[in-house]
């Protein structure tokens, strides 16, 4: 079976690919088959409609009663307006999604890496001792974190919340690459690395990390996209001046009478480098979690 | 000392994440707990011990039962949840597994909500689930009325018994999707040798299904569950976004929140511990499961 199911991530698209295209059939249950899908299509597009519509209104346009209307006149003023609002907390946003990407990476790899072939004593209850890390609810660590942060006197912020965002990935990064390594690096060449004498971080260094490049998108796309989407580290570790962009985002739409317009517009900008990501990435980041989720 | 040379290195590399995790994790958890038995209530702090004291006062003396009227919030935002987003993900991976032409399109958009933040998303759900009627109604409400369904517009998650379901329909928006990959994923493990059998044995498709592919997607189904349960216990962009922090639509993650910004530390400990309990009882036995099966495959 699978062990897709402990990582939340979606499971891979080969998996998902039927083996036989079946022939799509025709009839009366063929019709209800394709309306079904349509209509729910159609529901789970709505949201993004009422975003993208009420992003280019302006004024008396933006009301309850005419949500579901297209603008009278289309205006990019309420974008300009998000994202002068939200431009340096998209900016901070990177500097913080990138670097926890790539070390939350670094440090799966490793972890993995001696998880899938080094089952050293008690490896299993180790092993499960990390994962639980990835499961906990953060409140639970939130007050002595923030405690600690204001003892040692570090200020709130991105440099703040990339370390924390590093600690609480590596569960979910060492579980990728472990199920990575089990999956696709055969024995063989590690015996073969071990009888020519290299050692265990030789073996890591020349010999696996050249071929860890699916694991690597797979954590990489998936650090990012958590570091970016999050709200409860940012809330609790920074604030609307030093904070990510979802803090920024809830300020703007969260004021006592929001600009709906510019909300939806800050929504999307807010929503755009994730999106862009599935949808560029998508066949990649579901592809490479095959080799990271599935074991065979 | 053979021993340490076969294994240090390896424990050498893994050391760093867990003296990490270690400190980070459970030596926090630790602390937390050791602040939910004080009497830690402002930001000065005596820091006293006064044993199951806060546990106990949050059942028995919270101003209008807030922690219980919390915690029956998430029940209800939970079980609805959790019905509607396994229902909905069955019945889309079910559509496509049946064979569909552009498969791959109605997944790619089933499955995106996933990549939107649920502070995105809650910018506009705050703004579909308006509860304005009739004339004024917008939103969800505007669309039932437009379809001649006046009768079923909602007050939404202003409605002060069943709001938490309302809240629900976000959280499905965004996580039916991936429900619908494990099943699909499930579908598509099922060896073909089985279908094959069980049209040789002459099974109608009511059956097919019935008595041999659904029985095949009972571990997927427990991991969805699971997933979602956790998730959804943690629950705390997506309420803060639509809501923002209010009676209503309180659950436990916000109170520690709320909790905190009046310094009492010790009360906001005990809901944090409450909850990681919570959490543990469902995820535990899981990972042990897991562990378990992945042994003995």
């Amino acid at each position: 079976m699978t062990t897709t199911s402990i990582a939340a991530p979606p499971p891979p698209v080969e998996t998902l690919e039927p083996r036989r295209k079946p022939r799509p059939k025709t009839g009366p249950g063929s019709i209800i088959k394709y309306l079904l899908a349509l209509f729910f299509l159609i529901i789970v597009l709505m949201p993004m409609y009422v975003l993208i519509v009420t992003s280019f209104k302006s004024g008396a346009d933006i009301g309850v009663t005419s949500q579901w209307s297209l603008p009278e006149t289309w205006t990019l003023a309420s974008w300009e307006k998000a994202w002068n609002v939200l431009r340096p907390s998209f900016i901070r946003t990177f500097e913080l999604a990138v670097p926890v990407a790539i070390i939350s990476s670094l440090i799966g790899a490793a972890n993995g890496f001696v998880l899938s072939r080094w089952r050293f004593p008690g490896a299993d209850v180790v092993f499960t001792l990390i994962l639980f890390g990835m499961f906990i609810p953060y409140q639970a660590v939130m007050i002595p974190l923030r405690e600690i942060v204001t003892t040692l006197g570090i200020p709130p912020g991105i440099t703040t919340l990339v370390f924390v965002h590093c600690v609480y990935g590596i569960p979910i990064c060492t579980l990728i690459f472990r199920n990575y390594y089990a999956t696709t690096v055969p024995e063989e060449l590690i015996e073969a690395a071990r009888v020519d004498g290299a050692g265990l971080l030789r073996t890591f260094g020349r010999i696996i990390l050249p071929i860890s490049m699916p694991g690597f998108v797979v954590t990489v796309i998936w650090q990012f996209t958590s570091a970016w989407n999050d709200y409860l580290f940012a809330i609790f570790l920074s604030n609307t001046r030093n904070g990510p962009i979802t803090i920024a985002l809830n300020a703007l739409a969260g004021a006592q009478s929001p600009d709906y317009a510019a909300s939806m517009a800050g929504a999307l900008i807010t929503s755009l480098p994730t999106l862009l990501v599935y949808v560029l990435l998508g066949r990649w980041f579901i592809g490479g979690l095959m080799a990271g989720s599935v074991k065979s | 000392m053979r021993k340490l040379r076969h294994w240090g290195p390896g424990l050498l590399l893994l050391s760093p994440s867990l003296i990490l995790l270690a400190i980070f994790v459970y030596g926090l958890i630790a602390w937390t707990t050791k602040v939910s038995v004080s009497d830690e209530h402002n930001a000065l702090g005596s820091k006293g011990f006064v044993g199951l004291e806060n546990y106990t006062k949050l059942f028995t003396e919270d101003i209008n039962d807030r922690f219980t009227h919390s915690l029956k919030n998430l029940a209800i935002f939970t079980v609805v949840f959790l019905v509607g987003a396994m229902f909905f993900g069955l019945l889309w991976a079910f559509i496509l597994e049946r064979g569909i032409k552009g498969e791959g399109f109605f997944r790619t958009v089933y499955l995106f909500p996933m990549a939107v933040s649920f502070v995105a998303s809650g910018v506009v759900w705050r703004w579909l689930m308006n509860p304005n009627k009739g004339e004024n109604a917008g939103g969800l409400n505007a669309v039932l009325g437009g379809l001649g369904l006046d009768s079923l517009q909602s007050t939404w998650w202003t409605n002060p018994n069943w709001g938490m379901a309302s809240m629900a329909i976000p959280a499905m928006w965004q996580l039916a999707g991936y429900v619908m990959a494990l099943f699909l994923a499930g579908f598509r493990g099922i060896p073909a040798e089985l279908r094959e059998a069980a049209a040789m044995d002459g099974a109608s498709t009511y059956r097919l299904y019935r008595n041999v592919i659904f029985p095949q997607l009972t571990p997927v189904a427990l991991s969805a569950l699971i997933i979602l349960g956790h998730m959804s216990m943690k629950m705390f962009d997506l309420i803060m976004s639509v809501s923002g922090p209010q009676w209503l639509t309180e659950v436990p993650a916000i109170y520690v929140w709320q909790t905190l910004l009046t310094s009492d530390y010790a009360k906001a400990a005990a809901i944090s511990i409450i909850l990681l309990l919570l959490v543990a009882v469902v995820i535990v036995p899981y990972l042990i499961y897991t562990n378990r099966a992945e042994k003995n495959a």
